[in-house]
């Protein structure tokens, strides 16, 4: 990928709502071929989507997140790609990621309480044909999500004049 | 009570040191102070605090007891780590040309004091930091300015018209603070012919190196010939954002670094052990130099497109500061900076705090958040709307 396309796209994902004209005078850019670069970018799904980082916790209304490690035996007729696609097209299924070690996914559920949870992964995630083997960890708080730490930040102790 | 003799009072002080002039932003210190919501943009240190991994470096030092003094050169890793590290820079040192200082400003002192003594002539190219002259003036030297306004750039032709002084040396920091000016190889060429031909030593300060942002920044020490007749000084504040660690360094050749060293094992015995330390690691750390090389060169382009709309602007070549010719508005510089402090609550420093030709320009340090500095360009821009002339 070019190198402008890269800058534009570092930006963006530092802070998505950067508008066009900024990024354009960031990168001694013109106007318009910023604005070719993203719609460039967002045709070919580079960028998928425009979305906020929440502190829930902040939030009256809290949410329960949970890692649920499952374990698959696949067979000739079903691959990963297959299991995977049924377990993330439940709107409940916040992230699906198939990784090394001794279990095949890692999922992350979204769920209102840990019943609600615990019942979606019984019942939904169990009872897939594949899946041999669940074990879930409910989250209990998050301190960095998204390269952005969720705790208080340092403050800037410089003097207001250096030479 | 018995009077004790001595002196009056009055002379108490050094004379060299009664008549030096304090610092010229002193008097905005005070004015600043209790003032909230201010956003600064005076600040001549990174905005970002030491890489983590630096830090945890220093603090496991500290907990395994690493708390004496070092040698007085320094920490040989740290040494060997910097002669590898320079060859970036064109530079091919051995670590026993390197001594680490107590930050770049102890490094400047410390060649002053070994190359000038009473009636040596030191070339100062202006506007420049604050603290060559002083030194200079401390030893008993006699500084001689180079205006250097409107292009901030020494060349050949402009050196030599100083052949006369007899200089012995010429102090080049470049990228430069205030104006953010850097030199290409062949400008630099240009400069050492004339070195040569005026027979000077060269302090280079080289503090900015890393944040070049037109190619890869070039010491004048790499230069044929020059390898005997520069004092490179360098140091960990800028590009590491280490500033408070109080680490510099300083590639000299044998006979300067021999006298620097005396000098340095009397005044100062060694460099902070602890920032040592994290200096070792951070030459492990170059990617955090580029993650915030890259935003520096992002905030200097939204800056210098900003700012090129209201003022006369060179684009920096390097450092993180833009300094712009506010003259237009009809304000001296010490107007503007304190107009624009008590009206906007903006801090910037006043061009002639770097020097007389300074005068007319301001020194705006984009050492901040990005979100802070669009704030600080807009009430930059309806500070001169509302109270520049025309």
């Amino acid at each position: 990928m070019e190198s402008q396309e890269i800058e534009v796209i570092k930006l963006l994902e530092e802070n998505g709502r950067m508008n066009v004209e900024e990024i354009a005078e960031i990168l001694a850019l013109p106007k318009e071929r910023v604005e070719e670069i993203i719609r460039k970018l967002e045709d070919e799904g580079v960028i998928l989507k425009y979305k906020a980082i929440i502190d829930w916790e902040k939030v009256q209304e809290d949410f329960v997140y949970a890692l649920i490690n499952v374990k698959v035996s696949l067979t000739r007729e079903k691959g990963y790609d297959d299991v995977a696609k049924r377990i993330a097209k439940f709107p409940e299924v916040h992230a699906v990621r198939l990784v090394s070690g001794e279990y095949d996914f890692q999922v992350v559920v979204k769920g209102k309480s840990l019943k609600d949870v615990a019942f979606f992964v019984a019942e939904k995630i169990s009872t897939i044909p594949e899946v041999r083997d669940t074990v879930t960890h409910f989250v209990l708080r998050t301190y960095k999500e998204e390269g952005v730490n969720l705790f208080e930040d340092e403050e800037d102790r410089r003097l207001a004049f250096v030479p | 009570m018995k009077k004790t003799g001595g002196l009056p009072l009055s002379r108490r002080v050094a004379k060299k040191v009664e008549e030096l002039k304090p610092s010229g932003i002193r008097r905005f210190f005070d004015l600043v102070a209790g003032r909230d919501d201010v956003i600064s943009l005076g600040v001549g240190e990174p905005d970002f605090p030491v890489p983590w991994r630096i830090r945890e470096e220093m603090i496991y030092s500290l907990e395994k007891g690493f708390t004496s003094y070092t040698s007085n050169l320094g920490l040989p890793e740290l040494r060997e780590g910097i002669a590898e590290y320079y060859t970036r820079f064109g530079v091919r040192a051995l670590p026993e040309q390197i001594l680490i200082t107590t930050g770049v400003s102890e490094g400047v002192d410390l060649a002053v004091r070994t190359l000038i003594e009473q009636g040596d002539v030191a070339l100062v190219p202006e506007p420049c930091y604050v603290s060559y002259k002083p030194l200079v003036e401390i030893c008993g030297g006699e500084v001689v300015t180079i205006p250097t306004v409107p292009d901030f750039k020494l060349t050949y032709e402009v050196l030599v018209e100083y052949a006369d002084t007899k200089a012995k040396i010429l102090v080049l920091n470049y990228p430069a603070n205030p104006t953010g000016v850097s030199y290409s190889k062949k400008e630099l060429e240009e400069i050492a012919d004339a070195v040569n031909e005026m027979d000077m030593v060269v302090l280079s300060d080289e503090i900015y190196a890393e944040l070049t942002y037109t190619g890869r920044h070039v010491s004048i020490a790499s230069l044929n010939g020059m390898e005997d007749k520069v004092v490179v000084l360098n140091g960990f504040s800028k590009a590491f954002a280490m500033t408070g660690m109080r680490v510099g360094y300083v590639i000299a050749p044998p006979d300067i670094l021999t006298g620097m060293l005396k000098i340095h094992q009397y005044c100062m015995l060694c460099a902070p052990i602890t920032g040592q330390i994290g200096a070792i690691e951070a030459l492990k750390s170059l990617d955090e130099v580029d993650r915030m090389r890259a935003e520096y060169m992002r905030r200097r382009n939204f800056v210098v497109k900003k700012l090129s709309e209201v003022f006369e602007l060179r684009k920096p070549e390097g450092a993180f500061y833009a300094f712009p010719k506010i003259s237009s508005s009809g304000m001296s510089s010490e107007e503007f900076a304190e107009g624009l402090l008590m009206k906007k609550n903006v801090a910037v420093v006043p061009g002639n705090a770097f020097g007389e030709c300074g005068e007319g320009y301001i020194r705006m340090a984009y050492a901040v958040k990005f979100e802070k500095l669009k704030e600080a360009i807009e009430r930059i821009i309806e500070f001169v709307d509302e109270y520049g002339k025309g």
